[in-house]
């Protein structure tokens, strides 16, 4: 529901609010300009020494207007033409033209209403109310996303599109919000739908009839300093029966031009105080550095659009129609999706089609519309899942654990659940196993047991898919390709080989970076940007799922490197490591924000054992900042598979390097690399301590062995891989 | 150049005691290109001793910035009853306003004075842009305002 909040006024009004914001943040560097241009009059300056000022220089003054930026201008009479100029509050002498910036105004009639009147005004006004809109409910989106508003500012994941959008919404939403609500309020007043105009003139004591005295014998005049002046209107020249018009910061009033006696004084209203504080809060005139901040905050509206835009369109885009899903009540597979971004729906479609193929009639929905009566001829209800931030139901599941618990017996048919996730989260697939375990507690039957799959890998797809068919007793091969990826022909330039005494065949491959046209580097085909920790997908010949291998090398390298290691009966890496220099494989690029070493200082613990060295070996490369990087190493043999040798020896020397500790597994004293920590242990805990960042790249199992001695390290610091991985200090790549 | 044309009869607006005879008089405002928004304008007639008597048309529909006609203002003390039915459109700089209204035979030849205040946003306020006796022979006769207004005429 928030979502669609977010989603439709942002399409709609995307248009609307660039011009506004384009032009907004265009008008808040006048008021800033504005201010600096402006001599500021002196703290002693009455009003009655600037008038003096200005009428020794003008005779015929018949107005001084004081602008919220201190700039004076004056008004007055000269041979018979009204003549105006901005003037120094000191001398009196005129330092510039009195006319509106052309330039500023034609901003301003765009800004408030597109040069269109009333009409545009409310238009305007409509784009304000959207952009609040999707301020509000944007900003719930940010909190939920990232477990909860306390977490406002934790790093964030995903593809770059997504994290654009977020990161600008997180630091502009506050301006927006103020400068949207301020534009309404101001729009609404202009209407004239608030009281907050001029006080109607209280009863006014009779003028004297008297004139000529003097500007310095007005008592009002002498005590009030010119900083709060708004405007003075001086009598015309020949009627007696006129008055001094004096409007301050705190009211406006008359005065008699013989006695300088106050004849009326009327305080601001409440509303006019009201009013005046929005206009300044949004205009930025009187506070220029306001004006600045809510500008730049109203850069980030483009952005955000195009972001939002390229969002909406990939997960439109991500979801397939599924081609002949059989109604409810005639299906004998139930398939319930709960999805996000709508990735899920694709791996749904994939799990209909192929059950389809096999002879099954199939029924796909969002978890959302779970209703377990209308499965008339249901033989078993499978659940794909993905988790929204902490936990969370995605948006298609949305109340499915609240009816789940409702039922007053579990449906007689059994269920699946398979999670998606990613699972460098600490709340990996944990709403897919909350909804396992809630149907087990209702003791539901299961079908095959609760599995989930890492970032959409499709060969953990194509496993469960085998499970299921097992159980279903049908013949079922999952082949799973989320959007057909816009691969490109790589060249390989170079090969090293390493581990063949070993029985590890492995190699690092460097291809040239393809040639790509600048049009298709923008439309996000072709290589664009990258860092090492990014993914190479390989489509292997006779094969339609990718696989993917950590890249050791950025784009700043030049070149794309991979590790691979030989697996028996592996169908890409056995391709893989028969390629001779200047032959091509097809790849593509897939970012993987989530490994990338960042660019702080704090030190870097790389922790890596076998093709795992790869992305790791990367970081160190990049790191021409010097940052201390202590990277621990596990191999077989030194003699064998100790990849990157030369490089690290090398990287050590130039600084890239601080700390290379090595285990080998072979050998005369067989160490693993989480023995290697043990050993450092002290030194691990004060790095932690000192704000350290800690990646593990490498096999499952070793993934595994480094958590449990990480464990025992940080123990006594009271800390634990968990908690650092709850603050992004912590992450895995792992395989 | 746009014309905007308002016919109407003259109503509580402007009463005056006596009134026999009217007929109809066309004021023409052409506003100058002084490089500004629409402009705000108020026509109203004073008697000899300067005295306010009533309105005749405001330019500019928001009630807010009706200060800046300062004369008017003054004289009315905002009260837009004065201006109650014969309220218009700003004008625009470089175009021409023009009103039709029948007005009391009792007005001319009498001393009474038309007035007209100007103002546009950001710009310089303008109270007494103009201001020409009303006479029978005085028709058809263009007067050139102060800052705003390039010519106002009146025809019978």
């Amino acid at each position: 529901m928030i979502r669609a909040l977010h989603r439709w006024p942002g399409l709609l009004a995307a248009l609307l609010l660039l011009v506004l914001s384009l032009s907004g943040a265009a008008l808040s560097v006048f008021p800033t300009a504005e201010r600096l241009s402006s001599p500021q009059p002196p703290a002693a300056l009455s009003i009655a020494d600037l008038a003096e000022h200005i009428q020794a220089v003008h005779p015929h003054v018949e107005q001084i207007r004081r602008s919220p930026s201190g700039r004076i201008t004056a008004y007055w009479f000269e041979d018979g033409r009204p003549q105006a100029a901005v003037v120094d509050p000191v001398t009196g002498q005129g330092i510039a033209s009195a006319d509106p910036n052309r330039l500023e105004r034609w901003l301003t009639n765009l800004h408030h209403s597109l040069f269109l009147s009333d009409s545009g005004r409310i238009a305007a006004a409509a784009g304000a109310s959207a952009m609040l809109l999707l301020a509000v409910s944007g900003a719930v989106l940010v909190a939920r996303r990232a477990g909860g508003w306390r977490r406002w500012f934790m790093p964030l994941r995903g593809p770059l599109s997504g994290r654009l959008h977020v990161e600008i919404a997180r630091v502009a939403v506050a301006g927006l919000l103020l400068s949207s609500a301020t534009g309404l309020w101001m729009t609404a007043s202009t209407f004239d739908l608030f009281p907050d105009g001029p006080a109607t003139s209280t009863m006014q004591a009779d003028p004297s009839g008297r004139v000529g005295l003097s500007l310095a014998a007005m008592d009002f005049l002498r005590e009030t300093p010119a900083a709060e002046l708004r405007s003075l209107s001086f009598p015309a020249p020949d009627d007696a029966a006129d008055v001094f018009t004096v409007k301050t910061d705190r009211g406006t009033g008359t005065l008699d031009q013989g006695t300088g006696a106050l004849l009326a004084w009327n305080d601001l209203t409440g509303w006019q105080r009201v009013s005046e504080t929005i206009y300044m809060l949004h205009t930025g005139q009187g506070t220029a550095w306001i004006g600045l901040v809510l500008g730049l905050t109203a850069l980030g509206v483009p952005a955000m659009a195009v972001t939002g835009f390229i969002l909406w369109l990939a997960g439109w885009r991500a979801r397939p129609r599924i081609r002949g899903n059989v109604t409810a009540g005639h299906a004998e597979t139930i398939i319930l999706v709960g999805s996000e971004g709508g990735s899920t729906w694709g791996f749904a479609a994939t799990l209909h089609a192929a059950l389809t193929n096999a002879g099954q009639t199939v029924h796909v929905a969002a978890m959302s519309s779970f209703d377990p009566g209308r499965y008339a001829k249901a033989q078993r209800i499978l659940i794909l899942t993905a988790t929204y931030g902490d936990g969370d139901a995605p948006a298609s599941a949305k109340g499915f654990i609240d009816r789940l618990r409702s039922l007053p017996a579990p449906p007689a048919v059994p269920l699946a659940v398979l999670g998606f996730g990613d699972r460098s989260f600490p709340a990996y697939c944990a709403f897919a196993r909350a909804i396992a375990e809630t149907a087990e507690a209702k003791g539901w039957r299961m079908l095959v047991p609760f599995d989930s799959i890492d970032r959409q890998s499709a060969q953990d797809f194509a496993r469960w898919g085998r499970l299921l068919g097992t159980a279903m007793d049908v013949e079922l091969e999952l082949v799973h390709q989320p959007v057909p990826p816009a691969v490109l022909s790589l060249t390989l330039v170079s090969r090293r080989n390493y581990g063949a005494e070993v029985q590890a065949p492995t190699t690092i491959l460097r291809f040239a970076l393809p040639k790509v046209s600048r049009w298709r580097a923008l439309a996000g085909g072709g290589f664009g940007r990258f860092s090492a920790g990014d993914l190479l997908g390989v489509l292997p010949a006779g094969s339609a799922v990718p696989r993917f291998y950590s890249l050791a090398s950025g784009r700043c390298d030049g070149f794309i490197e991979i590790v691979v290691r030989k697996h028996p009966a592996g169908l890409c890496s056995g391709q893989l490591l028969e390629l001779e220099v200047g032959d091509t494989i097809n790849g593509f690029l897939r970012t993987n924000a989530g490994f990338h070493a960042g660019r702080g200082r704090a030190p870097l613990i790389l922790i890596g054992a076998g093709t795992g060295i790869g992305p790791l070996a990367g970081f160190v490369r990049a790191n021409a900042r010097h940052r201390p990087i202590h990277l621990f190493f596990g191999m077989r043999h030194p003699d064998s598979d100790f990849l990157y040798i030369e490089e690290l020896a090398a990287w050590q020397r130039e600084g890239r390097l601080l700390q290379l500790a090595t285990a080998f597994s072979r050998g005369r004293m067989p160490r693993y690399v989480q023995d290697a920590l043990r050993e450092e242990a002290a030194e691990i805990a004060r790095l932690v301590r000192k704000g350290a960042r800690i990646m593990v790249c490498g096999g499952r199992g070793m993934a595994a062995g480094v958590s449990d001695a990480l464990a025992d390290v940080l123990a006594p610091i009271g800390l634990s891989p968990a908690l650092l991985k709850a603050e992004g200090r912590y992450v895995e790549d792992v395989y | 150049m746009k014309s905007i044309i308002a016919a109407l009869a003259l109503s509580t607006a402007l009463t005056f005691p006596g009134l026999a005879m009217a007929r109809p008089v066309t004021l023409t405002t052409t506003l100058s290109n002084y490089g500004g928004d629409g402009a705000y304008l108020a026509l109203y007639v004073t008697d000899a001793k300067g005295a306010y008597v009533g309105s005749l048309w405001m330019a500019g529909g928001k009630s807010k910035y009706y200060e800046h006609l300062t004369g008017w203002y003054r004289a009315t003390g905002g009260n837009v009853a004065e201006i109650n039915g014969i309220t218009g459109a700003s004008v625009g700089a470089g175009r021409t306003l023009e009103i039709t209204l029948d007005l009391a035979d009792a007005l001319f030849d009498a001393g009474y004075t038309l007035h007209i205040d100007a103002a546009v946003e950001d710009m310089r306020d303008s109270p007494g842009e103009v201001a020409v006796p009303l006479t029978a022979s005085g028709a058809g006769t263009q007067a050139p305002g102060r800052r705003y207004i390039a010519a106002f005429s009146y025809s019978m």
